[in-house]
């Protein structure tokens, strides 16, 4: 019955993915209520040219992709504060330079194409010992970083001119919050794949969003969906066949559907 | 006492000029607000009132001249506890999943500082203030589910869970209908009598303004008048300013 358990790279996939699922609504929830949702789109793009930089220098891809998601993420709220472009177009400009600078990279060495595309498009079987052990370790940090500053990201979220008046250092807890979504995308990058984050940061959160609760239910609730999602939809690819990634963004948008529906008759 | 008390000074603006990119918008702004004051700052759109409150606030800086809040300056002042306050209603987001609860455990964040988990006494407070302005039944409720005169409370609510000394309140009342506002008022004023909590009020309602504040300042990039409602009213400078259109009564 549970033969998945019999093969470690399916256990170290599903270990990775749990990991994966507990952080991104946590995450995703400021992003989305912040309206930036954006910014998970363009940090896994600037995640994948990180990758691309990874595999030239032959170092580990995962730390590349952090490294350079961390400083792009930097830029970005710089840019944002320096009001020298409009809205959301320094995102955009991110998004499409580092996907420009991941296939300049890529045509510059031909031979790891199969690689990346794993990273694009996710693949559990990419998922490595050591990159359990990196997930797990940053995980724990990003958890802890968001449970001590909790409160300040709430109130942000909620109302950031009132939280700057009571005293609340908002230019530290937004500089955070971007930085804690660069190391979100970046972990998140090797299971569900970089087109594929963005969802599973966004989607569960706004399912959780229509039942219209507490802001603490509501993040209870997007986990709930998120782990459920990635369990289920890893197991549906291994015995159907199917690309993972995409079996989970798949079961976290009936999730999101069927939210709708229960709106309707709430 | 009375004397001794409001001899305090809580806000003390000197010479304060502000300008957005090309437009000058306060221009040589001096007042001085004291404790268990409640100041009504009325002015024509865009004259610079809401510009003058965030000044006030920290939220903007200004060019010239400078500004003190409980004797102490802008720049230096950490004791943001003390102050409360009631942001314009089109700067919220309804829409976001928070409880009324958990809206006014907010306003006790910034008092208990970084890395600290709110305490018994955040929630005593909470409840406090839920009861201040008559809301503890909807403690429950989601924000959104409320009307705009109930949310409007609730960020009062916010603003006084810190026990602050002033609240800067600004345009409170727009899109409240004129039963809630009187409501509203009454509530402001007890909180100004009772608690003697200083009150800034930003407002485009000359008349309520006029019957409500101790202490009125009309501004039009100027203060081109600060001192007793009452007298502003008789003056032939109040209908000069009718006359000129800078007031809509």
């Amino acid at each position: 019955m549970f033969d998945i358990f019999s093969y470690s790279f399916m256990v170290r996939g599903l270990e990775a993915g749990i990991i994966i699922a507990l952080i991104a609504p946590l995450i995703g929830i400021f992003l989305v209520l912040r309206r930036y949702s954006l910014i998970a789109d363009t940090l896994s793009h600037v995640s994948l040219a990180g990758v691309a930089i990874g595999l030239i220098l032959k170092i580990n891809p995962l730390i590349t992709a952090i490294i350079t998601s961390v400083i792009a993420s930097i830029a970005i709220e710089k840019l944002r504060l320096s009001r020298k472009v409009f809205g959301e177009s320094g995102l955009a400009i991110f998004l499409s330079g580092s996907l420009a600078l991941a296939i300049v990279l890529i045509s510059l060495a031909h031979g790891f194409s199969v690689d990346l595309f794993n990273y694009l498009f996710g693949s559990i079987t990419t998922v490595k010992q050591i990159d359990v052990s990196i997930i797990g370790g940053l995980g724990i940090f990003v958890i802890a970083l968001i449970i001590a500053f909790y409160k300040e990201l709430v109130y942000i979220t909620v109302d950031e001119e009132a939280a700057r008046v009571s005293g609340i250092p908002t230019a530290f807890i937004n500089l955070l919050l971007i930085i804690l979504a660069a190391l979100t995308v970046s972990l998140a990058m090797p299971i569900v794949g970089v087109l594929l984050i963005a969802a599973l940061i966004v989607i569960p959160v706004v399912s959780a969003l229509q039942l219209r609760t507490s802001f603490k239910k509501t993040i209870l609730i997007a986990e709930i969906i998120s782990v459920f999602s990635v369990i289920s939809g890893i197991i549906a690819s291994f015995y159907l066949n199917l690309s993972p990634g995409g079996t989970i963004v798949l079961i976290t948008i009936a999730i999101f559907i069927a939210s709708l529906f229960l709106k309707e008759n709430k | 006492m009375q004397t001794l008390e409001h001899s305090q000074k809580i806000i003390e603006l000197d010479r304060v000029c502000f300008s957005f990119t090309n437009a000058e918008v306060i221009k040589d702004v001096s007042l001085k607000v004291h404790k268990g004051d409640y100041i009504g700052i009325i002015g024509p759109n865009g004259g610079g009132k809401t510009t003058l409150l965030k000044l006030m606030l920290g939220l903007l800086k200004p060019q010239d001249g400078t500004i003190k809040l409980f004797d102490q300056d802008i720049k230096n002042f950490k004791d943001w506890s003390k102050i409360g306050y009631v942001p314009q209603k089109t700067h919220i987001e309804m829409n976001f999943p928070v409880t009324v609860e958990e809206a006014v455990a907010m306003g006790r964040y910034g008092k208990r500082g970084l890395f600290r988990f709110p305490t018994k006494e955040d929630k005593e407070k909470t409840i406090q203030a839920l009861k201040q302005v008559d809301m503890l039944e909807f403690r429950k409720r989601q924000i959104s589910d409320l009307s705009g005169g109930q949310q409007q409370r609730v960020f009062i609510a916010r603003a006084l869970a810190c026990e602050p000394e002033v609240i800067f309140l600004d345009e409170p009342t727009v899109g409240v209908d004129i039963k809630t506002q009187k409501q509203f008022y009454t509530l402001l004023r007890k909180l100004n009598k009772e608690l003697s909590l200083t009150l800034v009020l930003v407002s485009h309602e000359l008349d309520v303004v006029a019957h409500e504040a101790t202490e009125l300042g009309y501004i039009n990039r100027t203060l081109e008048y600060y001192g007793d409602p009452n007298e502003f009213l008789k003056g032939a400078y109040f209908h000069e300013l009718i006359g000129k259109g800078g007031i809509h009564n």
